[in-house]
């Protein structure tokens, strides 16, 4: 595909709140949030799975919410920020959903641990208490090639039983 | 991801100047979750995307002289959460919750959902040009047809993949279209139109047109009967409805067959009903004679089966799509039963 618009006009610099901190940033119209992320940032925490919007692997946060940062642009962002896997817990000390993951084997090969992490934490940033089924539909937008389900479930059920 | 120009008009009036200047070149993004992948798949090229994002007033749920008035901007999830849709609007409500991910509802946007364009793969596939694209045969006349159309097919054989638009066709909801000749509204059964209209698009926006909200009439307007729900916040709809929703994957899956109903009673008698199928036909589809069949009935004389084996008059199935007929009667079957039972 011939790139048929000036590079000019499809340029822009623009100030990207991630993780607490702004960043100045100047990038390219048609690059999504994963793009800046990975690329420019560094942050590689969320992964690029299918870049198509079903798998979650990329999961971040934006204003609280989780979305397929592949599925947004940067420019789509705007003033609201965006917390990824990075942003969770204390430099040596894990967020609680982390925690959770290692203590009960949430994970296998881990390529969709992120995206999981980031989805668990909207859910009991809501909802501290879910039942099992909400639990379910919570991370209803996230794959696990390896079939972790059971145990990611299980990572879930004993941060909610703590929590009691 | 092919480059390309973002504009974020901050008015109507500049959306749909851009938009008008130069149709062929320019597209119209929302939430973007099913237009990014066109574009990541090359199925369409824009130069140029104008954002709704910062244009004012066009997000939000409003409560207007007995009904609501949906903003295109509003997202799935506001929509899935809403007290008065979750209330009075029930089938939306569940629509919405039932449709794609968490992650999408949370950046799908009304109008996208409306405007969404269809799932075919073949369509969807970067370099097969069908009838759709303007190519001069449909592939999956040859091909694997599980997916498409039962009635309705006229050369090009699409479901629309819209979930809320089957729920909205049982309110007599009405979408709000903004141009460059000023505002108009028509009922949602006219804004979808099927391949034997046009093979090119699945709605009647014009180029430089935009749906700026979907108004959902409340008890004076519509043409359903006296309250039966009293509804939140002054809002009351006089209708039990319920949509269900038949697909493969429990999550994240289009519907193979949906079913939106909704019933007005006075005492236990059937005054009005609509019940409209997804999954089916290129638009959604208004099962008409299993309304009138309910028409007038009493509660308690309604044969839901009977009702579900109407719901299709003269299916034509394709090669590999025959189950969608029983199972658009089992549906069927299956929601006018629970409507009948208290919905
Ligand atoms: C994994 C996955 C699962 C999905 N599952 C479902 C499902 O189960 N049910 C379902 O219904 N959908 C589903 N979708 C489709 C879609 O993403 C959603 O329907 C979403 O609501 C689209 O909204 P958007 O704002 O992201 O649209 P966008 O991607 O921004 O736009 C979609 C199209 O509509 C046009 N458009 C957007 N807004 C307007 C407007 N106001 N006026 C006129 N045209 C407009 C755009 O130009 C574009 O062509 C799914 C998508 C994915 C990726
Ligand atoms: S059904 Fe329609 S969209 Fe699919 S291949 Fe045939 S013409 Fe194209
Ligand atoms: S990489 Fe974004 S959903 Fe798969
Ligand atoms: S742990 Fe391997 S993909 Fe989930």
């Amino acid at each position: 595909m011939p790139d048929a618009v000036p590079a000019a006009a499809t340029t822009a610099t623009i100030a990207l709140e991630v993780n607490g901190r702004v960043h100045r940033l100047t990038v390219r119209h048609h690059w999504s949030l994963l793009d800046v992320l990975r690329e420019q940032l560094d942050l590689t925490g969320a992964k690029r799975g299918c870049d198509r919007g079903e798998c979650g692997a990329c999961t971040v946060l934006l204003a609280s919410r989780p979305v397929y940062s592949c599925q947004v642009l940067a420019l789509q962002v705007g003033h609201r920020p965006v917390v990824t896997v990075e942003g969770l817990g204390e430099s040596n000390i894990l967020d609680p959903v982390q925690q959770a993951f290692l203590d009960n084997d949430g994970a296998q090969c881990g390529y969709c641990t992120p995206g999981f992490v980031m989805s668990a934490r909207a859910l009991l940033d809501d909802n501290p208490h879910p039942s099992d089924d909400e639990i379910r539909q919570a991370l209803a937008g996230n794959l696990c090639r390896c079939n972790a389900y059971g145990r990611i479930i299980q990572s879930m059920r004993a941060m909610r039983d703590a929590a009691r | 991801m092919q480059p390309f120009q973002y504009i974020e008009p901050k008015s109507l009036d500049e959306a749909v100047a851009l938009l008008a200047a130069q149709p062929g070149e320019t597209q119209l993004i929302a939430g973007g979750s099913d237009l990014l992948s066109e574009i990541k798949e090359g199925v369409a090229a824009p130069r140029r995307l104008v954002s709704l994002a910062g244009i004012p007033g066009l997000r939000g749920i409003r409560e207007t002289g007995g009904g609501l008035e949906l903003g295109a901007m509003t997202t799935i999830a506001e929509l899935a959460q809403h007290p008065a849709i979750r209330a009075c609007y029930t089938a939306l409500a569940q629509a919405a919750e039932e449709l794609a991910t968490p992650q999408i509802r949370n950046v799908g946007t009304l109008g996208g959902n409306l405007a969404q364009r269809p799932r075919c793969w073949y369509y969807r596939h970067p370099q097969t040009v069908c009838l759709k694209k303007g190519g001069d045969r449909c592939y999956a006349l040859a091909g694997v047809s599980k997916y498409l159309c039962v009635t309705g097919g006229d050369r090009c054989y699409i479901v629309h993949p819209s979930d809320t638009a089957v729920a909205l066709s049982v309110f007599d909801a009405r979408v709000e279209i903004a141009g460059p000749r000023g505002t108009r509204t028509m009922p949602i059964g006219e804004f979808f139109i099927g391949p034997g209209q046009d093979l090119l698009r699945e709605n009647g926006l014009e180029p430089g047109e935009l749906v700026t909200r979907v108004l959902l009439p409340g008890q004076d307007e519509i043409p359903l009967g006296p309250p039966l729900q009293r509804g939140v916040g002054g809002i009351s709809v006089p209708v039990r409805s319920l949509y269900l929703k038949a697909r493969e994957r429990e999550t994240g899956d289009f519907a193979l067959v949906s079913v939106a109903v909704a019933v007005a009673l006075e005492g236990d008698t059937i005054r009005q009903a609509r019940v409209c199928l997804g999954g089916v036909a290129p638009v959604p589809y208004r099962a008409r004679p299993v309304e009138e069949y309910l028409r007038g009935q009493q509660v308690a004389d309604v044969d839901a089966a009977h009702a579900g084996s109407l719901a299709l008059p003269n299916p034509r199935p394709m090669a590999d799509n025959g189950y969608k007929v029983p199972l658009t009667a089992n549906l069927v079957t299956r929601a006018v039963g629970e409507v009948m039972s208290g919905g």
